[in-house]
């Protein structure tokens, strides 16, 4: 009997494989590998794309680092959670086991809500500023933001070059994907981001609920959890890559 | 099954036609994918054969300007996608298992799903002649696919059906990346595994890497034609080099996926029909691990005449160069191997051989073209067809051909007829020469490559009119091939289960093999264990064939299951969904697929590979 179970690919848990390892564990994996040539395109296009945008608006204008950063901070701690939802599991805790999917899956979905309130916000975007504030910043030589600087140069100059007196610049600068190339590799690289995190929420919904049928989802089977698992942590650690290649380095100055 | 929401009841023990469509038997689906490949080969034969009589002789106008376009796009696509790949994946669908001893494939429900899915993918491609196929080239290079240029459904066809292609290549390598590093018998180390599974390891890694770029390349694609994004729009700063270099770093592993099953094949045929292990079969490994590492350094090869500057250019020319060191070992240890074997020549052996001569011919051609000055004169000009078809024809598809040949009496059960395989032999050497080596002389002539028609006294009349005979000597022989194929498996003499006294442990089991392969799971203690075990004097007793009889009732197989189908037709709709997207209401039809698709993903993993009621029995 034991030499059948090597080879009737058996998915149950305990098979016997060449490695040891379990085939669906292993498919995981390379799927992984797979999907990190993915997103790698993608951040390619991005960064070969970075600062070839003709016209604005640019990271510098639209990005919001701690809005941006709360979302990533949920995202982490979501990950956290997994592992202890994975570890409620293999003690058999299936109270603590449910509560702590749903907290995974309630973060993934509270960054999926930030994605898309950036997402509107960055494509209604509006720039408004006095201008004798931005000349003060050109005088001593301070930072001034691209988009600012475009509106200041068309709206708070006349003519001949003179700064408006008392002028109050209040202008739409939003972010779509037709506006330029930085709005097509962003919302590109991070939709799909934030499209594997639903699928992700989706599937961890799905184990939350079948854990209520009797034996679906035990301390003994527990590998469905520990692919999702994988897959969500691995959502994660994209993450990490896009916040750092995207956001971190798109508000550096000169960047 | 009461725990289950699903309530459907599974498909048992179907048979005709039910068969076919539920089966997850691995060698059934092997044989689904040859034949279909097939067909989608001549399909795409045909589609040659137009352009070659256009070609015929200067200034004819049997096909237009438009539909020529159309055909070459066409025929490109329909050769790689789907005629050599899945061919390819008949192998190794029908011969991995066999080979490392297993009784199914890791994942038998994704393996029925890889091949529905591909021939949803083949099917929206072929269809979309009607109305206007994709005319952009295979490489579909931008601005020519661009919405302004091309405003046709045919680029849409072509992106999407390549989107679901690439769905079924990706399963279908998940699955034999597990299957082969999970599924080995005892004893079956990694070292010693037959050629053909090593080879066909190495292709499915590759292809797991490389298919994900051409994925977000069309992606981008999709989104500037439908959605007006920019990454190919030069007026909003796209670049469509970008293109380029993304297609090409898919698309150079991209021949190695095309062109490693086949040195496989030729691999497991030469020492079986010389009487001798492959000579340094470790080198051999090795030299295609090598060829799949350094596939992804030599993509911009492609790209000499775009004008990347001297440094890329001489960068990608040595490592060019390089990659032909790891192919000449390969050839090297092919000769060593028959070197002072004792030889029989029949069918696949022809076959093999022919397959080393015409891949070295394309093998030179190619490293012709690797140094970019010669480049610059050759780059689309006739030249580089010649060389192509010198690669995948002459190599891919004779390889494959031997492959038939050679496993042919493993899957029929029968005996193909030598005479006939030994004429369709030389009438494919002798067309496929004359077809494909004056375009040498042409390219070399400056006759660019891509066009409808020429002009006459250019020089060219004579050899494209030999050119194009050439196809009809090639025609004559597939067709007795077909003859062939289809007499002996109704009526040829019934194989035994070790026809060619081979090595590998798929000749120790009848012919065909029981659908559960093997009665008892190896034992394997070396490398070409079966011929080592008749050497060794304890030859077992080969079965006899037919033996689904009493012998087979205690092995529990994954049983057919509905649900990959529904998978595959839930994105066949929502692929086409995205084509039409503005009929009825705006995407209402993807929506529909998808859903569809969702249904079968939660009925097919809730689902257990066996029956419970039947699992009790034991």
């Amino acid at each position: 009997m034991a030499q059948e179970h090597i080879a009737t690919a058996d998915h149950g848990e305990h098979e016997a494989t060449t490695t040891g390892l379990n085939h669906r564990k292993m498919l995981m994996w390379a799927f992984l590998g797979s999907d990190c040539m993915f997103f790698g395109s993608l951040i390619a296009t991005y960064l070969v794309y970075q600062g070839k945008s003709l016209s604005g608006p640019l990271p510098i204008d639209v990005f919001d680092i701690p809005v941006t950063s709360v979302s990533t901070f949920v995202l982490l701690m979501s990950s956290m959670s997994m592992v202890l939802a994975y570890s409620a599991l293999n003690r058999g805790n299936m109270k603590a086991f449910r509560i702590w999917m749903v907290s995974t899956a309630i973060m993934g979905s509270t960054f999926i809500g930030f994605q898309i309130y950036e997402f509107s916000s960055f494509s209604t975007h509006h720039i408004h500023f006095e201008c004798s504030e931005v000349a003060e910043k050109i005088e001593h030589g301070e930072y001034v933001k691209a988009g600012h600087n475009h509106f200041y140069q068309k709206e708070c100059l006349d003519q001949n070059g003179i700064l408006k007196a008392d002028h109050h610049v209040d202008e739409e600068y939003g972010l779509k994907p037709q506006t330029n190339l930085f709005g097509t590799t962003f919302f590109t690289l991070t939709g799909f981001h934030g499209a594997h995190v639903t699928l992700g929420v989706v599937w961890l919904l799905s184990i939350f609920f079948l854990s209520f049928k009797k034996g679906v989802i035990t301390r003994e089977k527990n590998l469905d959890v520990d692919l999702a698992a994988l897959y969500w942590h691995f959502v994660d650690v994209v993450w990490i890559v896009i916040f750092t290649v995207v956001y971190l380095f798109g508000v550096f100055e000169g960047f | 099954m009461s725990t289950f929401p699903i309530a459907i009841p599974r498909p048992v023990h179907p048979t005709g036609l039910w068969n076919w469509i539920t089966t997850i038997d691995h060698k059934k689906i092997g044989i689904l994918y040859g034949v279909t490949a097939f067909i989608m080969f001549i399909s795409g034969g045909i589609e040659a054969t137009l352009m070659r009589v256009q070609l015929a002789q200067p200034e004819l106008d049997i096909v237009s300007a438009a539909v020529y376009n159309q055909l070459f796009t066409m025929h490109g696509t329909t050769m790689i996608f789907l005629a050599i790949m899945p061919l390819g994946a008949a192998f190794f669908n029908f011969v991995i298992p066999l080979q490392i001893g297993a009784r199914d494939v890791a994942f038998p429900r994704l393996n029925a799903f890889s091949y529905w899915t591909f021939l949803a993918g083949a099917v929206m491609l072929k269809l979309s002649w009607i109305g206007g196929a994709t005319d952009a080239g295979w490489f579909g290079y931008a601005p020519l696919t661009s919405i302004d240029q091309n405003p046709g459904k045919g680029i849409d066809f072509w992106i999407i059906s390549l989107q679901v292609l690439g769905v079924a290549s990706l399963a279908a390598s998940f699955n034999f990346i597990v299957t082969i590093i999970n599924m080995r018998a005892p004893g079956m180390t990694m070292m010693r595994l037959p050629l053909f599974t090593w080879m066909s390891f190495i292709t499915a890694i590759l292809l797991i890497l490389a298919f994900p770029v051409i994925t977000v390349a069309l992606i981008e694609l999709t989104f500037d034609r439908y959605f007006d994004f920019n990454f190919f729009n030069v007026a909003r700063g796209g670049s469509v080099v970008l293109w380029q270099h993304l297609f090409w770093v898919f698309g150079h592993p991209e021949v190695y996926i095309l062109i490693l099953p086949a040195m496989g094949i030729v691999s497991e045929v030469l020492p079986v029909f010389s009487k001798k292990p492959l000579f340094g079969y470790t080198t051999v490994v090795l030299a295609g691990a090598i060829i799949a590492v350094m596939g992804w350094m030599v993509w911009s090869h492609h790209m000499f005449t775009v004008g990347l500057g001297p440094v890329a250019n001489a960068v990608f020319t040595i490592t060019t160069m390089l990659i032909a060191v790891p192919t000449g070992i390969k050839v090297f240890n092919w000769i060593g191997t028959i070197w002072g074997g004792s030889i029989k020549i029949n069918t696949p052996m022809a076959f093999a051989l022919g397959f080393i001569a015409m891949f070295l011919i394309g093998g030179i051609s190619g490293v012709m073209h690797a140094v970019s000055a010669s480049d610059a004169q050759q780059q689309d000009t006739y030249f580089i067809p010649a060389h192509i078809h010198y690669v995948l024809f002459g190599g891919a598809i004779m390889a494959l051909t031997s492959g038939i040949y050679y496993w042919f009496p493993k899957f029929s059960g029968r005996m193909y007829d030598e005479k006939m395989g030994m004429a369709h032999f030389w009438l494919m050497m002798i067309g496929q020469n004359v077809t494909f080596f004056p375009m040498h002389f042409v390219g070399l002539d400056g006759m660019p490559r891509r066009i409808y028609t020429y002009a006459e006294g250019m020089g060219w009349d004579l050899w494209n009119l030999v050119a194009t005979l050439g196809v009809f000597i090639l025609i004559a022989g597939f067709a007795i091939f077909i003859l062939n194929m289809v007499k002996s498996w109704k009526s040829g003499p019934e194989a035994p289960g070790d026809p060619w006294d081979g090595r590998t442990l798929e000749w120790s089991i009848p012919s065909p093999p029981p659908e559960y392969n093997f009665k008892e799971i190896p034992v394997v203690r070396s490398l070409d264990d079966w011929w080592n075990t008749k050497q060794g004097g304890n030859v077992k007793e080969v079965p006899v064939a037919g033996g689904s009889g009493d012998e087979g009732h205690n092995i529990h197989l994954p049983q057919p299951s509905y649900w990959p189908l529904v998978t595959a037709l839930g994105l066949f709709i929502a692929a086409y969904g995205v084509v039409f997207n503005q009929l009825f209401i705006p995407w209402a039809i993807s929506i529909i697929g998808t859903f569809i698709g969702f249904v079968g993903v939660y009925a097919w993993s809730l689902e257990p590979v066996n029956d419970p009621d039947e699992d009790s029995a034991h």
